[in-house]
Parts: structure tokens; sequence; C-alpha cells
């Protein structure tokens, strides 16, 4: 029988030195060419993020179905001889009742999973277009070849996809806005500027199953009648944009993508753009300026960019995830992909699970699953079983939400009602040992670095909530200073130009809602009851100068 | 600080076509040649892509990727992330500040090392998280900076 070793290769794994592992691996299986006869050739593959980050270097042995977790360069030599023998016991991962597990699908972690936006990731090499095509890729392009426009948009609107990115508009109805209007060139985009922190899902789809996105994005194209398209990748990620542009020139190459798409004679060029480091080039017309080659900031979307985007033509945007979803949709049928999810939020999501969970990385469930099951079932609970405070949900246009809330089903509109939002799927939980008031100040200074400053209630009124969070965490506190904070949040909610500053809110009122009396320790009695806030822990500073609480930093530039 | 020669910059420039739409990408590579973005770069591209130079300059002070200023051999990126913040990702900082004296956008006075505090890396499994010249580093203990960056220094140039 002939096996292959994949080897997680992606940045969390690579970061724990998954390659060294690889070439251990790789020396060791060559030592063992005596073998060969009774078990067969043993191949090393490199793969994208296994999504279980924490437990790095991971290593799957296929077809056994073998995971080691933790694995090391000096296990290589173990675990060549374990091949076609037993199962080297020291690596498996143990479950919560110390139980060694053997297959991933019966690992705690990954049990409760349903994968389509991450179905490739972790069993095939990103690097190579033939794995993509081994197991159905591009299969989605070619049906949608002999499709019409019309057939393409009425398979995606029903589906109910809605976009990923957070805003979770209805992709379907994009495209069709996108498809009537007779105007060309017309464009496609994804956005791949993922940029809430603790969310790294897009990341990992770019660097592990490059070609389904660009699959999902030459479908759209054919939908729209595009002949151009672009991926605006974040600076920082370097393994995303290497395996992108490496994907593109392949699909080009085998004349999958390029002049003549499958050798229909449609055309369709793609390009990766590198950002900028700008947060707000996340929002689509920031990020669509920022492509233009000007500064990224966004404008009012009086005429929406389905009819007047990228250089004033009709353009979609969608994000990662949205266009790894379509080839599923289109290959599968949209009426299969709605069977999962909820009654307005059909498929899964992926979620970013991390921060003070015993089980951290990145997991994809359907829609309407509870938060409880997230956080306590597939993350295992709160690291030391400490008690659970709140989960950070949405980045920092999200909210915190507090135990009470955690049966509630995770969807778009969902959260939403409750002053949070799913938005793009990061969720960090947070124990007792967090501060819910610098948390607050933490997303607010965060905004108020990243508004661009085109807009005065964005750029001025988080200066001014920055200016009274950060004196309520270093002991400055008044009474009335969450009456002020909760004025500017409605005018920043009313009057803000886009998304960033009319979500900007979220962090601080849903902590004053469910954690008032967290606020009112620090204000009345400057206390900080989860023990952050130096100045009223009593704790000095280390004499370095350097305020690593952060606190005080806001304060020099308001 | 070297001298930047101007055949560098026209060779940079003649591998982009005359369009607005590579003024970031040109910027990045001159951050990525000369490890800033010099003012000989920004006028060159003023001419290159006819654009003026106040348009540039916004875009090179706008993009937190470009700076104008030279940097350090070395570039250490610090996660800010909320969870290496929650993880006591500024206990970093200090322990940065102990090793070398630096803090964030600040420079070694050899020239070896800046500092730099960066928006979430996406590496949250391994939080605290810094990256030096593109290598990860998960979970630091402040306390061994110190020898990573011995380390560092003594390698040299690591690509």
């Amino acid at each position: 029988m002939n096996r292959s070793i994949l080897v997680c290769c992606g940045t969390g794994c690579i970061a724990n030195g998954s390659l060294a592992v690889a070439d251990a691996l790789r020396v060791a299986l060559a030592g063992t060419d005596v073998a060969v006869e009774a078990t067969g050739e043993t191949e090393v593959k490199e793969t994208g993020c296994n999504g279980f980050c924490e437990n790095g270097p991971i290593l799957r042995v296929m077809p056994d179905d073998i995971s080691y977790y933790k694995v090391k360069p000096e296990d290589a030599a173990d675990i060549a001889a374990s091949i076609g023998a037993e199962p080297l016991e020291r690596l498996l991962y143990r479950d919560d009742n110390d139980k060694p597990v053997l297959r991933q699908a019966d690992n705690p972690f990954y049990a409760p999973q349903h994968k389509i936006v991450l179905r490739n990731i972790g069993q095939i090499d990103p690097q190579s277009i033939a794995d993509y095509t081994d197991c159905g890729g591009y299969r989605a392009l070619e049906r949608a070849l002999q499709m019409t426009p019309e057939a393409i948009i009425s398979e995606v609107e029903a589906s109910g996809l809605r976009g990923r990115g957070g805003a979770g508009y209805p992709t379907g109805s994009k495209w069709r806005a996108a498809m009537q209007y007779g105007e060309y060139p017309k464009y496609v985009i994804c956005n791949g500027d993922e940029g809430d922190p603790g969310a790294f899902m897009d990341r990992s789809t770019l660097e592990g199953d490059p070609h389904c996105v660009l699959e999902g994005m030459a479908i759209c194209a054919l939908a729209i009648g595009a002949q151009e398209g672009f991926l605006y990748i974040r600076d920082e990620y370097e393994l995303a944009l290497k395996h992108v542009t490496k994907a593109i020139r392949d699909a080009e190459e085998a004349g999958i993508l390029g002049d003549s798409i499958m050798g229909s004679g449609k055309k369709l060029r793609l390009a990766a753009v590198r950002g900028g480091g700008a947060f707000v080039c996340g929002e689509s017309t920031a990020l669509m300026a920022s492509i233009e080659g000007r500064v990224g900031e966004p404008r009012a979307k009086y005429v929406r960019s389905a009819q007047r985007g990228l250089w004033d033509k009709p353009t979609v945007l969608n994000n990662v995830e949205t266009f790894a979803n379509i080839p599923v949709i289109i290959g599968g049928g949209g009426e299969n992909f709605a069977l999962l999810g909820t009654d307005s939020s059909k498929g899964t999501k992926v979620f970013a699970l991390v921060g003070k969970v015993k089980r951290t990385g990145l997991v994809e469930v359907p829609m309407g699953v509870t938060l409880r099951r997230l956080i306590f079932d597939i993350g295992g609970g709160i690291v030391g079983d400490r008690p659970f405070k709140a989960v950070q949900t949405g980045g920092p246009s999200g909210g915190c939400i507090p135990e009470k809330l955690l049966d509630l089903p995770v969807d778009f509109d969902t959260l939403t009602d409750y002053g949070a939002m799913m938005g793009s799927g990061g969720m960090i939980v947070m124990d007792d040992r967090s501060c819910m008031v610098e948390v607050a100040r933490y997303y607010t200074n965060f905004l108020a670095e990243e508004s661009c400053g085109k807009c005065a209630p964005c750029r001025e009124g988080l200066r001014q909530m920055l200016s009274i969070l950060t004196g309520i965490c270093e002991g400055r506190g008044l009474p009335g200073d969450l009456e002020a904070l909760e004025e500017i949040c409605a005018l920043l909610i009313d009057s803000s130009l886009c998304a960033l500053g009319k979500t900007a809110a979220n962090p601080v009122l849903t902590t004053i809602e469910h954690f008032r009396d967290e606020y009112n320790a620090h204000i009345l009695e400057k206390r900080c009851p989860g023990g952050v806030c130096r100045e009223l822990t009593g704790s000095k500073k280390d004499g370095t100068g350097v305020t690593s609480s952060k606190a005080g930093k806001g304060d020099l530039r308001v | 600080m070297r001298i930047i020669a101007g055949e560098e910059i026209n060779a940079l420039l003649n591998t982009y076509p005359r369009n607005a739409m590579y003024t970031l990408a040109v910027m990045q590579d001159m951050q990525r040649q000369f490890g800033y973005v010099p003012r000989e770069g920004l006028d060159a591209l003023s001419g290159h892509l006819e654009r003026p130079l106040s348009e540039l300059y916004a875009i090179a002070t706008f993009y937190k990727a470009l700076s104008l200023t030279p940097r350090g051999k070395h570039i250490i990126k610090v996660c800010d992330g909320t969870v290496c913040h929650i993880r006591a990702g500024t206990n970093v900082l200090d322990g940065i500040y102990r090793a070398l004296g630096i803090g964030p956008g600040e420079m070694t006075d050899d020239g070896e090392f800046s500092l730099e505090l960066v928006n979430c890396l996406g590496a949250c499994a391994l939080a605290p998280v810094m990256v030096v010249d593109g290598t990860y580093y998960g979970k630091i203990a402040p306390e061994s900076l110190h020898e990573v960056f011995d380390a560092i220094r003594a390698e040299g140039v690591i690509d």
C-alpha cells in the first residue's frame, strides 16, 4: 500500500518547526528502503493549515488516517519505523479522558466540524494544481462554462449564500446587480485583506487551497461578464501571497485561466495585489481605491460597487471564504447547500476560536451552532478550568457576549440583535482575568489608529472615546463617563461614513451593557476586578519607561 | 546610511508599467530593497507616473507597510492582535526594551534592529507572537529574548 504523510505547513505549524519535521521525515524514510516492499512507497507532502494550530506541528499518515501532534524532527525515525506497524502512541492526541485518539474524525476538536470551505486544506499540497484537480477541483468551473450567467446566478441565489466578510449581503443579489449593468470592462475582486484581530480563516484558505478561491472567482467572472480580477492580500500574509501567485501562474499555464478559460474562448486575467497594512482597506470601496493606486479611503455608497466600483466600472467584491464556497454550490447544487444552516444563514462558517480556550484553532461548523457548543465542546472549555467571562466576536466591529447569552445560535442576524456580530468569524474567549474595560479600550485604540480620518465622527469621536476609556483604566474615571461614551457611540453609529465608524461603538456599548459593574468598579472604587489595569492593581511599572499596558499611549495623541 | 544610486531606482521603476495602480507596489519594492522609501525614490516615481509628489507622499504616509526613514537591518514585528494582547503580548515589549533598549517605531543605535508593533498576524494559537525577518517566534518568554537577538546578530542577515 502506498502512503502519504501529510505535514501541516500552515503559518502556525511552520513557526513550530514543521518544515524541519518534513525534511527529517524524508531523510528517515530514505533510510528504510528495505521496508518498501512490505509497506509500499511513502511520500511526504506539505499541506496547508489543519486548523489545530496550538498542537502543531501536525502530521497525518494516510490512508491509515493516523494523526500525530507536536511532532519534532527527532521523532522522524520513530515515525518512519512505525509506518505499516503499530502507531506511535506518545504522539497521538489525548482527549478529555486522556484516551489516545488515532483518527482525526474521533478527535473532539474535529468531530463536530463540517468542512466545506476547508474541505481540501490539510489534504492537498496547495502548490500543486494536480492535487486540486485530483480531488475534483475546477470541475465546477467546467460545469459553469456550460451554464448561462442567469443559471449560475440562480444557483447561487438558491444556495442562500451570504457574504462571509461580515456584512452578510446576499451573494447572488450582488452578482445579479453587476450582471445587469451593460458597461464594460467589469471586474471581480477577492477581499483577502483580513484585518480583524483574531481572525485567520482567510489566510489559511489562501495558503492551504488557493485554487478553490480562484475557481470561485472564475465562476463569478463568467456570471457577470468580467475578464479581469484582483486578489487583494494583506501585506503580512507572505505565504498566502506566494501560494496565490503560483496558483494563478499554474492555472494559466494549464489553460484553466487566462486567455481562454478551459478552451472556451472566454478570458480571465487574475492578479494578486499586496495590501499596504491599513485596516480600513478591508472596506470594499477603500480596497478599490487602494488597488487603483490611491490612498485607501472609503467613499459614500450612494451608488453601489456593482454599478460603479473599481475604476468606476461594475465590480463584484467578495471575501475569500465566500468565493471558496462557490465551487461547492455550482458543483453540488444551490439547494443542497441550503440544507445546512439556519433559515436566514445558509451553509457553514469558519471560526477562529482563540484566546483563553483549551483547544485553539480554526473550526468550520454549520451556521446556527451555539456559542456554548463552540467554546465548551469543540474548544474544550477555558484554560485551567477558570471561569468564563466573555467571548468577543466579530473583531473591532463586534461585541462582547456574556455567559447568559451563550446558548444563542451563531448566525448573521442573531448576534447583531444583541449588539455584537458574527462578523468575519473571530471568536476570542476571555476568562475572569480579562478586564472588559481594557478590552473596550484596546479595540477603541485599534480603531482610532486605523480610522482613515476622512469623516469627522469617526476621526474625532474615537479619539474622545479613547481618552475617556484610558482615563477609566488609569483610575481617572468620573461619574458621567459612561453617559458621555454612550452619547459619542450614538453619534458614530448615525453619522460615520463607512462601516469602520458605524460599528466602532459595538465593543464599548456591549461591554457597558453586560459588564457595567466592571466599569463602575473602575470609576467609583478605582479597582480593576480582572487585575489587568496596572494603575488600579497596585503593581508598579517595571521602570523600563515602556508603559506596557499601553494605557497612556492614547493620551499622548489626544 | 547607504547611498542609493539613481540606476537602482530606475531599474526598479522599469519593472512596472507607467500606471498609477502600481504606485503602492513600487513603493513596497523600494521598502524591501532599501529598507525604506527614500526621497529620491519618490521624486523618480513622481516623474515616472506623472503624479504630483504630494499624492505620493500621502500614500507613503497612509500605509503602515511603508516608512520614510531608514529602518534597522533586522525588523522585529511584535503582534498587537487581541489574543496576543490578552495573553500579555505587551510583556514582550518590555522584554525587547530590556534586551535592546528600543520601543515601537525605534531603531537601535547600531542600526541592527527596528521594532514595529503590527496588527494581528493571524498566528493566534502561538500568542504572544513576534516575527523577525519573516521568521515566526511563538509563545515568547520575554526573558529569553536576549538569546534570540544575540543569535540573530551573530548570524547576520537571515533570508
